[in-house]
């Protein structure tokens, strides 16, 4: 395996009660070790403790025990080393795509010429030429998410965090960003932890697929994807694909089953 | 019979829109000019605008709008100045929320008219009193509601941005404030129009020019047709404010509308 880059060490978290009640434990302690330029997808039921475990990565949630490292050192709040895209659309309205795009240069305080450059590269891995000008609300679901990826990878983080990105889109355009998201992995070799409960999707993307068990979430598998690059959405047909799926989805259904209090 | 919710044309709004004034005014006019109503209490709507004509060519009212114009605006944008700082400043730090918000919900309840008396026995009847009414009448709203739209500010835009390398100050001034600028825009349009009417009381007691001067000086000549001129030019002039807000609001935010 290539060298560590993010190492997940013994992090677990527990939610306080709400009025009263006993506390929830979200996350049992976890580790996890991402390589370069890994592409680690994780994968479980909803409410198996994987967003928060992106979340504690991405700085923006504190874990109750253990650490992040990012190449050896802690993390201790969010920060622009650590891209995130969320389910959510996040695009600042008031800002154009270009804008948003250039949003964390401009924090960094880079001179507008040298912005402009990349802004526009990015634009156009995203195949968003033409919208620099738009306003977010006037862009698809889609065109927001490949905007918020160009956002994130605009400040060239060491790794990329994507929390079910792509979840709140139709069937079709998730195919279509799933390819879009692989190929700029392929050409720029970032590293990726990218959340889903998309069993597809999942092996479709990654290096390593890391199944989360349901509530209180622990990693139960880390199963290497050996499928070769480049991978052409045709992938999803050959047998070794379908293998990988069943063996997933024969990991997940017991999760999930557990999950809803089904035996 | 219309549905519920289901939106008229442009054209059936403006029309109605106009109507109820005329219906409005057909009434009154109905009341006074037909004799049901004494002419001592309440002038009929031809006398109104003829002591409005005379008003404004021979009594000067016009600069009397002019004065009260400047008390309103110039009360208003000192109490903007104060408010909105404070109200970013109460939204995005809980802390600071925790410290003034009691106090300034509690203020809030004073009435401002209630201070004139008070305020004219600190600053005279001059200007300053005028313009402190509106302050204490605007400041206190305008705090607690800016502090509010920027407190709901989105969590995930919050989030986004210290992801993308974001400082705390850079959150402020970068998320909250240009996310919340219309809603402060919209806010400062709501209470100047509450403004207006702490003005006309400052204007009633102590005071030596202005509308709410001219109102009460008429009621001492019972001359009803100018009072309800000058009421209704307060109401003709809130309507250019509110129309000239919107405009620049839609000028300075079209995101918004996109």
């Amino acid at each position: 395996m290539s060298s560590t880059i993010l190492q997940i060490d013994n992090v677990s978290r527990v939610f306080p009660g709400v009025r009263g009640g006993a506390p929830v434990r979200a996350l049992e302690p976890t580790n996890l070790q991402v390589g370069k330029n890994d592409f680690i997808t994780i994968l479980g039921p909803s409410g198996c403790g994987k967003s928060t475990l992106l979340r504690i990565v991405a700085g923006l949630d504190r874990p109750t025990d253990g650490r992040v490292l990012l190449n050896g050192r802690e993390i201790r709040g969010p920060g622009a080393d650590r891209g995130m895209v969320f389910q959510s659309y996040t695009l600042f309205p008031w800002l154009t795509i270009a804008e948003n795009i250039a949003y964390g240069l401009r924090e960094k305080g880079m001179p507008k010429e040298q912005r402009r450059d990349i802004v526009a590269s990015y634009t156009e891995k995203v195949g968003l030429r033409g919208f620099e000008n738009h306003y977010p609300k006037q862009l698809s679901g889609g065109m927001q998410q490949r905007t918020a990826i160009a956002r994130a990878l605009a400040n060239d983080p060491e790794i990329l965090l994507l929390d079910e990105p792509f979840g709140a889109l139709d069937n079709q355009t998730r195919g279509l960003m799933q390819e879009l998201l692989l190929g700029i992995w392929e050409r720029e070799r970032k590293t990726v932890l990218f959340v889903t409960h998309d069993i597809e999707e999942a092996i479709f993307l990654a290096s390593r697929v890391v199944v989360m068990s349901a509530r209180p979430g622990r990693i139960k598998a880390d199963i290497p994807v050996e499928l070769p690059h480049p991978r052409h959405y045709t992938m999803k047909t050959t047998p070794e694909f379908s293998s990988l799926k069943a063996q997933l989805t024969e990991e997940i259904r017991v999760e999930a089953m557990q999950a809803e209090g089904v035996h | 019979m219309p549905r519920p919710l289901e939106p008229v044309s442009q054209g059936t709004r403006v029309t109605l829109g106009i109507s109820f004034f005329v219906l409005f005014v057909a009434a009154w006019a109905f009341a006074t000019l037909g004799g049901f109503v004494s002419r001592t209490f309440l002038a009929d709507p031809i006398t109104m605008l003829q002591d409005g004509w005379l008003l404004l060519t021979r009594f000067g009212f016009l600069s009397d709008i002019g004065v009260t114009v400047w008390r309103v605006v110039g009360g208003f944008i000192i109490a903007a100045m104060v408010a909105v700082p404070l109200g970013i400043m109460m939204g995005a730090y809980k802390s600071f929320e925790a410290f003034l918000e009691p106090f300034v919900s509690f203020a809030r309840y004073l009435p401002a008219s209630a201070f004139v008396p008070l305020l004219i026995l600190w600053a005279g009847i001059g200007e300053m009193q005028k313009l402190l009414v509106i302050f204490i009448g605007s400041v206190f709203q305008i705090i607690l509601m800016v502090a509010v739209a920027v407190g709901n500010t989105r969590r995930d835009l919050v989030e986004a941005a210290y992801t993308l390398g974001s400082s705390d100050q850079g959150v402020v001034k970068r998320v909250l404030i240009p996310a919340n600028a219309p809603e402060i825009a919209e806010i400062l349009r709501l209470v100047l129009g509450w403004a207006w009417t702490y003005v006309i009381v400052a204007e009633l007691i102590g005071s030596s020019s202005g509308i709410g001067h001219m109102i009460i000086d008429s009621q001492a000549l019972l001359a009803t047709g100018q009072m309800i001129f000058g009421i209704i030019v307060i109401g003709i002039i809130g309507l250019i404010s509110d129309f000239l807000f919107k405009a620049v609001n839609r000028k300075l935010f079209p995101w918004r509308l996109a």
